[in-house]
């Protein structure tokens, strides 16, 4: 029996913000759901199932917080299930809640991640303690620094790159009212003047850590049918991790994030990404992984990506579209970004992003990524459902 | 003999199951190095290598471990290479069991490892609880998991379902099953002691300790090339309750219920039951709530009484009722997990094996 098609029908975010002080963590959670039951036009009777997301508990102090936020999401008698993948966790999340429909087990399900990191120190949350790790890798950037430096030094990118990612995903942002940061006054040398961080990592090339949610509600046939705005099909969807050290791992384009993305294309069978996928929503978290990224996601050949982003083909009017809505570099709640990235891209292909709408975008990919580069979570959705 | 499919086109069943021995401490492992023997344990039962399995799914949790991302060190000892299809719940094993059966449901996977474990020796696990409790209202007071269950167990006396005589009963029941199980940590009736938190005595009251399971479930004919007699998941579904105790009646698992008919448990009596119910007031309100008589056996393993490895002991009444079933000795069992203070989240799963 072949499986029951997805639909996104319903999206919901809250404006992402570095502290959400009036809201508590349930207040947050249920802003965003309400966003997307509304979206939909749907009520908490409509749905069948909750499937929530986020990274590590110690980035808010609750030990397995869905139990806590089981009342706030309408969630009392129906099934409630908790994912967590790390960083790639949002994607991950919204696949394991589209599976339940593609399984025919429901047929409307609402699915949601969040961090509300305001509550503690994200970087020190993400320090493992002595003797987890070396001392002084300090946050994500220390750990992924030096394998920037390994694609620049591969690939002969220009230092230049980095800063260009960043110039454009931060302008974008300025169109997407949803973003943490909105910097008006942005300009390249700004961001190539930024302090350094962790060499070549700027500050202005780095995410920001922000309070924020993310929900959709996704539903089979009947459902869309009913829907009252157009919905985003999901073409394919797939996960794969790999460890997180090992002799011969690649740490520039890892393999798992290479398969994942073949498994989705295989799915939607999409021959050539570069021509058959008309923008992306990436997880890229420092700037340099755009285009680190595009090449893993076989958008350039090895050693091609940051010529794409050089010559503005990712730049919102270019050829390639990719994090239209300013991406993680602009909003980073860190157990909701992955999810984020899957709602923009639904988005797009529902004509639903507002000032960052890519126009005529038919087919678009969600992108998320995790832990030392080794959880890959990632969805194709179109315009059209998968049989049409 | 082959059956008809299940309602949503695809059988899929308990193929194989492995736990450790369930200990107070184990200083000397790390948590994959605990992982590790019950890993290949279920592979060798099958006959399978890691990359002949389809998707893989765990459940663990960061603060047992005291460190973010802690399942990332088990990935790998899965050895996950060349990549595999993964995924994980930060909750019991029975959830990242459920997720792997909708995996096999869809289509996406013929073969599922699943994998739990946790070690609750590093802390203090009644005040690391404390920390799932609503963290604005409740969690500050720190009421621990002991004071909780008594406040359940306290309900049930009052309501006339059980007496301290009863539940000491429950517990002498559930020790002296555990006679037979090597893996148990307490083997044998122990003495019911002195009130840990009133009325529940030290008797009524899990075991601390560390341990893993692991589980392999394959669809159809794969499950049958797998396994002489494989425990199939004729239903299998999870509902959770409100998070306040003040809006719940403890004496009572709605959930429960609600989870079992889901999952088709009335639709025929069971001969077995595995229940995850830590403490022996809950039982009561178990057998209550998935109307269990005196013709079923609850708990042949000892149940969590027994043993109690948090985020695998749901996960072991599953193993537990479908080795039940590969061994011939149930027909029709139910397997059940709980996740959150006083039962606030319950997975009812039936497994069946073929007519004999």
């Amino acid at each position: 029996m072949s499986k029951e098609p997805v639909a996104v029908v319903g999206i919901g975010q809250t404006k992402h913000v570095a502290a959400r002080r009036d809201v508590s963590i349930a207040g947050l959670v249920r802003e965003a759901a309400l966003r997307a039951l509304a979206d939909a036009e749907l009520t908490w009777a409509d749905i069948d199932a909750v499937v929530i997301g986020k990274a590590p508990d110690f980035f808010e102090g609750v030990m397995m917080p869905e139990l806590y936020l089981a009342d706030a999401l309408g969630a009392v008698g129906k099934p409630m299930l908790r994912v967590h993948t790390a960083g790639s966790v949002g994607g991950s999340t919204a696949l394991v809640a589209a599976n339940l429909v593609a399984a025919r087990v429901h047929g409307t399900v609402l699915t949601l991640a969040f961090e509300k990191q305001s509550e503690s120190n994200a970087m020190w949350g993400l320090s493992l303690p002595i003797p987890f790790q070396q001392p002084l890798l300090a946050g994500a950037g220390g750990f992924f620094a030096p394998h920037v430096r390994a694609y620049m030094r591969r690939s002969g990118a220009p230092d230049t790159v980095g800063s260009l990612v960043a110039y454009k995903d931060r302008r974008n942002a300025l169109k997407n009212p949803y973003a943490h940061l909105h910097e008006h006054d942005i300009t390249l040398a700004k961001v190539q003047a930024s302090p350094m961080l962790w060499d070549p990592v700027r500050y202005s090339e780095t995410c920001p850590s922000s309070d924020g949610a993310c929900a959709m509600v996704l539903t089979d046939r009947a459902g869309a049918a009913r829907a009252p705005r157009p919905p985003a099909w999901m073409l394919g969807g797939a996960m794969r991790s790999e460890p997180t050290l090992f002799a011969g791992k690649d740490f520039v384009s890892p393999r798992a994030g290479r398969d994942c993305a073949a498994d989705v294309y295989r799915q939607a069978g999409i021959a050539d990404p570069r021509r058959d996928i008309d923008a992306v929503e990436m997880y890229v978290p420092f700037s340099w992984y755009e285009p680190m990224w595009l090449e893993n996601l076989g958008f350039a050949e090895e050693g091609g990506g940051w010529k794409l982003t050089e010559a503005g083909v990712t730049e919102l009017d270019g050829d390639l579209p990719v994090n239209m809505s300013g991406g993680v570099l602009s909003a980073n709640p860190i157990g909701a970004s992955g999810m984020i990235r899957f709602a923009e891209a639904a988005l797009q292909v529902r004509g639903q992003a507002g000032e960052h709408q890519v126009d005529r975008a038919r087919r678009v990919l969600g992108h998320a990524y995790g832990g030392g580069s080794q959880f890959f979570s990632m969805w194709l959705v179109g315009a059209q459902p998968p049989d049409a | 003999m082959t059956r008809a499919p299940g309602p949503r086109g695809r059988e899929i069943a308990v193929v194989a199951f492995a736990q450790t021995d369930h200990r107070r401490t184990t200083d000397e492992l790390s948590e994959v190095e605990m992982l590790m023997p019950v890993l290949h344990e279920v592979l060798d039962r099958t006959g399978l290598k890691t990359a002949d399995i389809g998707f893989t799914c765990s459940g663990s949790c960061d603060y047992l471990a005291g460190r973010a991302f802690s399942f990332t060190l088990a990935l790998d000892g899965v050895g996950a290479w060349p990549p595999i299809s993964e995924s994980h719940v930060e909750t019991d094993g029975a959830w990242a069991l459920y997720e792997a059966w909708t995996k096999l449901l869809s289509g996406d996977a013929d073969t599922a490892l699943v994998y739990a474990y946790g070690k609750s020796s590093p802390g203090s696990l009644r005040d690391v609880l404390t920390r799932q409790l609503d963290p604005y209202y409740v969690a500050p007071l720190w009421p621990d998991s002991v004071a909780l269950a008594a406040l359940q167990a306290q309900a049930l006396i009052d309501a006339g379902d059980t007496d301290e005589s009863a539940l000491a009963a429950v517990a002498a029941r559930n020790r002296t099953a555990a006679d037979t199980n090597p893996h148990a940590q307490l083997r044998g009736p122990v003495p019911h002691g002195e009130h840990a938190v009133r009325p529940l005595r030290a008797g009524d009251c899990p075991p601390v300790g560390d341990g893993a399971a692991a589980v392999i479930l394959a669809a159809g004919e794969r499950a049958r090339q797998l396994c002489a007699r494989p425990a199939w998941i004729r239903g299998i579904d999870h509902r959770i309750e409100a998070h306040g105790l003040g809006v719940r009646d403890l004496t009572d698992s709605p959930s429960a219920r609600l989870a079992a008919e889901h999952a088709g448990a009335f639709d025929a009596p069971v001969d077995t039951a595995e229940l995850h119910a830590p403490f022996t007031s809950q039982e009561v309100v178990l057998r209550k709530a998935l109307r269990l008589d005196d013709r079923v056996r609850v708990n042949p393993s000892g149940g969590a009484l027994a043993a109690n490895p948090m985020m695998a002991a749901g996960l072991v009444r599953i193993g537990e009722a479908a080795a039940a079933v590969h061994r011939g000795e149930s027909d029709r069992a139910l397997a059940h997990a709980t996740s959150g203070p006083c039962l606030q989240q319950n997975l009812v799963a039936v497994l069946e094996g073929d007519p004999r």
